[in-house]
Formats: structure tokens, sequence, C-alpha cells
């Protein structure tokens, strides 16, 4: 009787251990049941310039003509009349994994100064490896000229891997701008003293605000805004508060989405909500003191490529609501925030493609560029 | 078929172990950098999104253009892997050809794949678009 008690009761004990695991590795394997696919769409996608590469960024003029960058070192202005004009005088780019030309920001001013802003990849000697650079060009009869690099990441590598990338102006006229941990997560991120894992803010000419937070800290690289990132390349600023909001590529199970404070962690590589591609842990610690925790993190991973606002009064109830491309599921996610908690999330052009970037234009239709396809414009049904 | 494959590619038989060995340890490597978020640790890639590389039928039937589309950037148009239909092209990784060869030489070698012959970097040097 007693032996029978043992048996059964260590059947038990297994079959319980085998159900948490089980439990366990579900949570990382699981398909999104937490986003909804609508039933209704009222929404047509329109393709209004087609490019089989990968149109990483778009930026609009006032007319609603688009300037976007080819990830291969392309920078192209798509004119309202269907012509493509091809922009001279990019730099020499640095094709490698992840990284090549990305991002593209009009000064706030551009409709006088015609300066812009750009990130790529970038090789300072061949087969050493590279990293970020942001640049500062003006554009002048499809040409960029006065093209100068306003900050250079020293911290290269042949990794392939994230390169961040993405820049955003906020209401004072400072420029941030991301650079992802270059594939070498424990030792960059955290260290104040390397570039990458990390936001960075300077003034529009390149130069570095006084009061960034690590301005005065020896030896610390003084463009630092905010640390402990893994790979932000998505970002926004919030028309009502002003800052700087960011999704950024974690682990298997880690993306976040952050909004930007000035001289603090997030955390990265050691507080994470994800685990390795493996399957392996990074860290037990989903939280430890002065480190921040995310607004939101995915559950399975969505690989967010892009972020934006939806300021628009075209799309009804959008309005307010943030837009996240997932490159991973081959759509865009429609987020409900109340009182910055997620509350409810939405499929928008399922299965279009992989997401790259999303933006409003000045007549106020979200855009979005999709790889291999090109820009669709996402047109409500009247 | 494998006389049909050495016909067709010069591709270069080593009898060194070592050699073959040491690139397909530097190709999980640069696997593991350059490839392993889309076609996954178990190189089964994502049904109908990401083509499988592991026991892949298109590979081994079309293994110089499988080597250009690595050199060069993906393939234009739709594929048929193992019966299952792919029309998402890859993109160019910028990967040097002697690390072309050695992550050929890991997926050849990966998984249940098997290969004797050995992908060089003089081999991805010559091949054209």
């Amino acid at each position: 009787m007693k032996n029978k008690l043992i048996k059964l009761l260590s059947i038990l004990f297994i079959f319980a251990t085998n159900l948490s695991c089980a439990q366990l590795g579900e949570t990382f394997i699981r398909e999104d049941k937490d986003i909804i696919s609508p039933d209704e769409i009222n929404y047509d996608l329109e393709l209004v310039h087609e490019n089989d590469e990968i149109i990483w960024a778009i930026e609009f003029f006032e007319d609603n003509s688009i300037l976007a960058t080819v990830k291969s070192g392309k920078l192209i202005h798509y004119k309202n009349n269907g012509d493509e004009v091809l922009i001279k005088g990019l730099p020499k780019i640095y094709l490698r994994g992840q990284g090549g030309l990305m991002d593209i920001e009009f000064h706030p001013n551009f409709e006088k100064n015609k300066l812009l802003y750009l990130t790529y990849a970038y090789e300072k000697e061949e087969g050493k490896g590279g990293s970020t650079n942001v640049a500062r060009a003006k554009l002048e009869n499809d040409s960029l000229i006065d093209f100068e690099v306003l900050y250079e990441a020293t911290e290269v590598s042949r990794r392939g891997q994230h390169f961040g990338g993405r820049l955003e102006f906020d209401n004072d006229g400072f420029l941030y701008f991301s650079i992802g941990d270059r594939g070498n997560r424990d030792v960059n991120p955290q260290n104040l003293k390397l570039d990458g894992g990390k936001i960075y803010r300077i003034n529009d000419d390149g130069s570095i605000p006084k009061d960034n937070p690590f301005y005065n800290l020896p030896d610390a690289k003084k463009a630092i805004y905010s640390y402990g990132h893994r790979n932000p390349q998505g970002m926004f600023k919030h028309p009502n508060s002003g800052k700087i909001w960011t999704n950024e590529h974690g682990p298997k199970g880690g993306d976040e989405i952050n909004i930007i404070n000035k001289g603090l962690n997030y955390g990265w590589p050691k507080i994470t909500y994800g685990i390795n591609y493996s399957g392996t842990t990074i860290t037990k610690n989903k939280s430890l003191p002065n480190m921040e925790q995310p607004l939101y993190y995915w559950i399975p991973s969505i690989a967010p490529s892009c972020f934006e606002f939806i300021n628009s009064d075209r799309y009804g109830d959008w309005k307010g609501s943030l837009l996240a491309g997932a490159l991973k599921f081959k759509y865009l996610e429609r987020i409900v925030l109340d009182n910055n908690k997620v509350v409810y999330r939405e499929k928008i052009a399922e299965d279009l493609g992989r997401p790259r970037d999303v933006k409003e234009s000045k007549d106020g239709y979200i855009h979005v560029s999709i790889e291999n396809k090109g820009i669709y414009k996402i047109v409500p049904k009247s | 078929m494998r006389v049909l494959i050495l016909l067709l590619f010069p591709l270069f038989l080593f009898s060194q172990k070592d050699s073959l060995s040491i690139s397909i340890e530097n190709g999980r490597i640069l696997y593991d950098d350059f490839c392993i978020r889309c076609h996954l640790p178990n190189g089964k890639g994502q049904i109908g999104i990401i083509p499988p590389l592991a026991k892949s039928d298109f590979l081994y039937e079309h293994m110089e253009e499988s080597i250009k589309a690595l050199k060069f950037g993906g393939i234009d148009g739709e594929i048929i892997v193992n019966g299952v239909k792919y029309n998402s092209r890859m993109e160019k990784m910028g990967l040097y050809n002697d690390e072309i060869a050695d992550v050929m030489n890991y997926i050849l070698n990966s998984w249940g794949n098997k290969s004797d012959l050995m992908i060089t970097e003089e081999y991805v040097d010559k091949l054209k678009k």
C-alpha cells in the first residue's frame, strides 16, 4: 500500500513537473493569441511606388512626394507624377547583415534650409567591421551637398546585427538616434564609455548639448541620452508629451516599447523578458533596481521594425493609437493605449509583407514600406 | 547524382578533414549571426515564408544558384522547396567570399545534410551574376 502510494505520488510529481515545463516552453513558442485579426476591413491598400529591394525609411516633402532610403544604398525621390529620381552624393555604405543605408529625417526647418539627416552602416577600414554613422547634408538639385558626418560610432564589429539607426527630432530641435548593441551585448550596452546599445541626443549641427546626462562624466560618450538598449529601430515623438518613444528588437520574447527618459538605464542585457534564439537563458532577472521596465513587452516577439503615432483624422477611432511594424509576422500592429497601458492590439495590412517603415504623409495618409514590394498607402473606404 | 554535381560545379574534394571541419566551425558562427533568425537554429525555415536549408531538395538540385543567391542577394521569383512554394527574396548579407564558403559548408553538413564536397573561396570568387 505504502509502495503504491509512493508510486502514485511520484507519477503525479512527474506529471506536474512535465506540465510546468510544457507551459514554460509554450510561453515562448506560442502563436500570438492576444492580437485581434479584425473581421471587417475598412481600408484599401494602394501600392503607390513599386520597389523590389528594401525601402528602409520614407520621408514626406510638403507636396507629399516621398524621399526613400533603400538599404542597399540608394536614395530615391518618388515624385507625384510617377517619376523616380535617384539622388546623388551618398557616402560609401557598409552593406553587412542588417546594416546598410537606414533612416532619413528632414530638419524641422527643411522647407527653408533643405537639410536632411541620414543613418548608415560604415566601415572605416575594409574587413575590420563597422558601425552606425549619422550624417547631415543639404538636398540641392537632386544631389546631397555639404555632406558632413555628425556622429561616428567607434565600437566596430564584423557582426551583422543591431545597427539601430532610427532618427527623430523633438520639439526643442534636438536630434535623437539609436545605435544597437552590434551583437556585443555583454560589452557595449551597459558601458557609457562605449558606443552601441544607446539612444543618443545631439544638436542639429552635430554638437552635443551641455545638459546631456553624461556630459560631465569622465570618458563617457557625451552624446548618450539613455542606455541598456538592444536594437531600437522604431521611434516617434509623442504629439502630446513631446517625448521620444521607441520600440526595440529584444531577444526571443523580449521586444519592448519604451518612453525614453534622460540618463536612464533600460536594462539590456542585465534584465529582459526574452531568452536566446536557441532557447537558453540570458538572465533570470526581469527587473533590477535602477533599471527601467518597458511600457510593454511582446511575447512572442514580433520583430518591431518601425513605430508611428496616428495623428490623422482620416481613420476614425484609429487616432491616438500606435502603429508598429511586425517584421516576423508580416503585418502592422495597431496598439491602443489607456493611461500608457496597452489595452488592445489588432493586425493591419495582414500578410502584405515585411514592413520597414510607417509614416503619415503631410495630408494625413498612413504609408508603409514593405520589403521587396514598395510603398503602400492605406486609404480608408468611404 | 554526385557525378552530375561534380561535372556541373567545379567543387574541390578535399581529403584533409581538417580544413573542412575548420570551415564548418567558422560557418556555424556566421550562421548564428546572419542566418539563424530567418532559417532558424534547426535549418527548417518557416513553411511558406522562409525556405528550409535542412534536407532541402532545392539546395542540392540548384547548388550554384543557391550560392549565387548568397553572394549577390536572393533569388527572383517563385521557387519550390520540398513541394512548398516560396516567394520572398533574401537580401544581400554582405558576406566575404571565404565566409560564403564557410557558411555553405556548415549548411551542407548540418541537420542531417551531408556532403563530402567542400565549397572553397576560389569557387565562390568565380561565380558571376
